[in-house]
């Protein structure tokens, strides 16, 4: 019915008057009273400006988006929300959040002040929580105002740091595969990534593990030049789940020192390391924290990814061109929920060698998961590379030989179809780990696809019997 | 190659990094040190020194003053949005995940049918619907989704501070056009639908490279309401110039004395050029969810749509949920007395009144606001009594005024001159903004802290 005025009203100059009676119709309130009255404003509009006139070619976007418009998870997030779909796609866990963090938000949900403002850098028992619990790791103290800022999650602290610190013509390292927003960000902010790839060298007769995959120093170091502003880090590494050990960290900090670089540590999954592993930050190395900016994520520290908070923390003259973003993008986060992160921080922050506390438990947790995961994949022929940390676990797909040429649109590159062939025949979702590439390295990683296993037991249940199936119709 | 104090300090101690080397260096090297490289980004230049921090700061750093300043609410947000938002907590632990990345479902849905009536025209959730981070969040994705380098925005003085910068980051170039006051009849108090925009001045904005033009009806801070024909007017110019309005409508139910709202998009050919900004914050007095939307058209849309998937890419799920639910709440008695669109702007226009009675028997002058949060008080007088107020050399009057008012007479009020562009301020530095959305008892405490000023002026 609206469209139908909607176009007559294109045609015509009269059905406006009659357009805006039907608003306030539908409103049932009368029109306005007490208008001013001024003579110029009582001017009728030239006809020959109104309605008809086609949509602009200036209605473009502007510049920075040119190209950035698809996003890989609307497409897939999209596949697998059939209910009858077994989602070990998107990095979201299905698994409740720990018991305190939801009172927590219940009982501030009923105080009243919580609901209005706060201040715009961040909450203020929140940033004194972070402080309090990042000083055990920098062994300095971190000034809550200066040096921390809290942003829309994790993703808005990429975004703050990049858009504060990267220009037009810089070059920002990139190392694949990658959490695909770097490059997207890169490019929004006019700065050219330089991508290097992780490569495997795995060992004969062991289990390949994301240990195996590693930067080549000198690959590495040729990609830094003058133009490099930023090297943007992943600790622990989203898909792979690598965790950086101490020597790597060093390559990578005696580059950023020598070229005089940022970096940039996305270090989201740092509570999740499994066995033998350690999460090491390369703030607190030598010569690193006046120039790192380390990003954390309240989603992923208690598995409340709608919260959408995530800080940034470094030194005062970089954080302070993050918070020049803050006032002029969002200027605030919500106030509630930042709250109540603080207090859940606090009720951690005092048992953090208890195995109760969440940062340690949680990594249990999914460790079984984990090696679960690992188990079943091979059940049915496929390879995976066990993750050192993070929530994912990518597998090498290429051996199952599935026939995919039921598969339309060819120029997709292998673990697509592998993955929307797979969520159509298997009702299994994943992520195809050539998504995490810049167009370059696609082919390197096209054979291996990603699944996220901080699920609830049922779900890694109907994933088995999904997985038995196929094992049994392959043998 | 050693362009810095740490690359030195390394080159000294390299030997020694073979051990566990850890705190004690990085104690000696933190903070110390800065890169030779120039750090920021240039889009931030001209953009990083903030108004508001510094009198947010002073504010709160006063102790026994009563706040009239930041545009917030002191008091409790209505019942039903307080149980929407424990119920969006408490209920399915699925809402402490990521929702629908442009907007949790059932928000843009009731948002769609919701403003679909009220603008007259059919909203598709998906289409024409984006969720963002506050209305703030709105207005930063419109600029950057649209404003190139070199593009101009028209911007209407008083304008809300972040138009400018927001404008300067997108590598805009913002085009000021004041709105002016017609002399009043002596003793007659000035209104905000007194303060209007020459149409010919107007008009003499638009260029070729106009890509933008801002509209905030109601406006912050001076409360007017546009009228149909002064929107009707923006309309033609942006039509004849094929430029995109971008209509900040946050205090849309904040409307007084029988005034009505109007939203440009429903006007005719405006819908397919304007973006409609709301905000929950100031529809249901929850500035601390910080949910916001923005409703246009498919083809404008999807430009926010590709900025909003690379900055924040989600919102957060639980407000968005409460919001949806309060919506609801609304959508069912709506138009009657008992919807909070209508209790809410009767309350609030109670308190304006009683704030300008209380401001002119000080001898403020303030200009009823047909609308918003806020309204203006022309400090004139003091300016002439007291000329020579604290403050930097180039300081405008205002700040200065403001800045005294809080540390000796415990009031808070924002400088009006933070709303007008740079060339601009001097004109408008006998201005003073208050909020007067408050509490009674915050007015009443305001009354205390007026009458004690009274008592000290009279000798």
């Amino acid at each position: 019915m609206f469209l139908a005025w909607e176009r007559l009203c294109t045609l015509s100059c009269r059905p406006k008057f009659l357009k805006t009676v039907w608003a306030s119709k539908i409103l049932g309130l009368s029109t306005s009273a007490g208008e001013d009255s001024n003579p110029g404003w009582g001017t009728k509009i030239p006809p020959a400006t109104q309605h008809g006139k086609k949509m602009s070619l200036r209605f473009k976007n502007a510049k920075r988006i040119e190209g950035l418009d698809s996003n890989i998870w609307i497409e897939f997030t999209k596949l697998a929300a059939d209910p009858s779909v077994v989602n070990l796609g998107q990095g979201l866990p299905d698994i409740s959040p720990p018991v305190y963090v939801k009172e927590e938000l219940s009982k501030i949900a009923a105080i009243d002040n919580l609901n209005q403002y706060t201040r715009g850098f961040g909450h203020p028992s929140l940033v004194k929580a972070l402080s309090c619990l990042y000083e055990k790791f920098y062994h300095n103290k971190i000034n809550p105002n200066e040096e921390i800022l809290v942003t829309v999650g994790a993703y808005g602290s990429l975004f703050n740091a990049i858009q504060g610190l990267i220009d037009e013509g810089d070059e920002v390292i990139v190392i694949v595969p990658f959490f695909d927003c770097y490059e997207s960000m890169v490019r929004m902010a006019g700065a050219t990534p330089v991508f290097v790839p992780l490569r495997c060298k795995p060992v004969d007769g062991k289990k390949c593990s994301s240990s195996d995959w590693t930067l080549d120093p000198q690959e590495l170091a040729s990609k830094f030049n003058s133009k490099t502003k930023a090297i943007i880090l992943n600790t622990p590494h989203n898909p792979l789940g690598k965790v950086y050990t101490k020597e790597e960290l060093q390559v990578i900090a005696d580059l950023c020192i020598k070229y005089d670089t940022l970096c940039i540590s996305d270090e989201v999954y740092e509570w999740l390391v499994y066995t033998g592993n350690k999460h090491f930050k390369i703030a607190t190395f030598p010569g690193m924290w006046e120039r790192t900016i380390t990003i954390g994520s309240a989603g992923k520290t208690f598995s409340v990814t709608g919260w959408k908070l995530g800080w940034s923390i470094g030194p005062k003259h970089l954080i302070k061109h993050l918070q020049t973003v803050q006032q002029n993008t969002v200027y605030t986060c919500a106030t509630p929920l930042q709250e109540a992160l603080a207090q859940a921080f606090w009720i951690d922050i005092k048992r953090m060698d208890d195995p109760e506390c969440y940062f340690n438990s949680l990594p249990k947790e999914l460790e079984v998961k984990r090696d679960r995961m690992v188990h079943l994949l091979e059940s049915v022929g496929l390879k995976s590379i066990v993750p050192d940390g993070g929530y994912f676990i990518i597998a090498d797909v290429s051996m199952l030989d599935v026939d995919l040429l039921d598969m339309k649109d060819s120029n997709e590159p292998y673990d697509y179809k592998f993955v929307k062939w797979m969520i159509k025949n298997k009702k299994l979702s994943a992520i195809p780990v050539s998504a995490f590439c810049n167009a370059e390295t696609k082919s390197q990683f096209e054979k291996f696809v990603r699944f996220c296993f901080i699920k609830k037991d049922s779900t890694l249940d109907a994933a088995e019997e999904i997985i038995k199936a196929w094992s049994r119709q392959n043998s | 190659m050693f362009r810095n104090t740490t690359a030195i300090c390394l080159h000294l101690v390299g030997p020694l990094r073979g051990k566990k080397s850890g705190a004690s260096l990085t104690r000696c090297l933190h903070q110390t040190l800065t890169m030779a490289k120039r750090l920021q980004a240039r889009r931030l230049d001209g953009i990083d020194h903030n108004p508001w921090v510094e009198f947010v700061q002073l504010a709160s750093e006063e102790a026994d003053v009563v706040n009239l300043g930041q545009g917030f609410p002191d008091f409790s947000p209505p019942e039903f949005a307080v149980e929407a938002f424990q119920h969006a907590v408490s209920g399915d632990f699925m809402l402490n995940q990521y929702t629908k990345a442009f907007g949790y479902p059932p928000l843009t849905k009731i948002l769609a049918s919701f403003f679909g009536k009220l603008l007259g025209q059919e909203i598709d959730p998906l289409k024409n619907v984006l969720v963002t981070v506050g209305a703030y969040g709105a207005l930063f994705t419109a600029f950057q989704a649209l404003v190139d380098e070199g593009d101009e925005v028209i911007i209407i003085e008083p304008f809300f501070d972040c138009y400018e910068p927001m404008t300067l980051m997108a590598g805009g170039r913002p085009v000021f056009v004041s709105l002016k006051p017609s002399p009043t009849q002596k003793g007659e108090p000035d209104s905000s639908s007194n303060w209007q925009l020459d149409p010919t001045e107007l008009a003499s904005k638009f260029t070729s490279r106009t890509k933008a033009f801002i509209l905030n009806t109601p406006n912050n801070p001076l409360g007017k309401v546009f009228s149909k024909e002064e929107l009707e007017l923006v309309a033609s110019l942006c039509q004849q110039h094929d430029v995109v309005c971008i209509s900040d409508e946050v205090y849309q139910w904040m409307v007084f004395d029988g005034f009505q709202h109007i939203s440009i998009a429903s006007l005719p050919g405006m819908w397919e050029r304007t973006l409609t900004i709301g905000s929950a914050g100031k529809t249901f007095s929850v500035t601390g969810w910080k949910v916001g939307w923005v409703l246009g058209p498919d083809s404008l849309m999807k430009h926010l749509r590709t900025v909003h998937q690379n900055s924040v890419y989600h919102c957060a799920t639980q407000g968005q949920a409460a919001v949806a639910q309060s919506f609801e709440r609304e959508q069912l008695h709506f138009g009657r007395p008992s919807s909070y669109f209508v209790q809410l702007p009767q309350y609030i226009q109670r308190c304006r009144d009683h704030m300008i009675q209380s401001l002119q028997s000080m001898g403020f002058r303030p200009v009823t606001p047909q609308g918003s949060y806020f309204l203006i008080t022309d400090i004139s007088d003091f300016k002439n009594k007291m000329p020579d107020l604290p403050g930097a050399a180039d300081e405008p009057y205002d700040r200065r005024f403001v800045k005294w008012m809080i540390k000796n007479k415990g009031l808070v009020a924002i400088p009006m001159s933070i709303f007008f562009s740079l060339p601009h301020q001097k004109f408008f530095d006998h201005y003073i903004r208050f909020c007067f959305v408050k509490d009674e008892s915050t007015l009443r405490a305001m009354d205390q802290k007026l009458q004690k000023w009274k008592a000290e002026l009279t000798p």
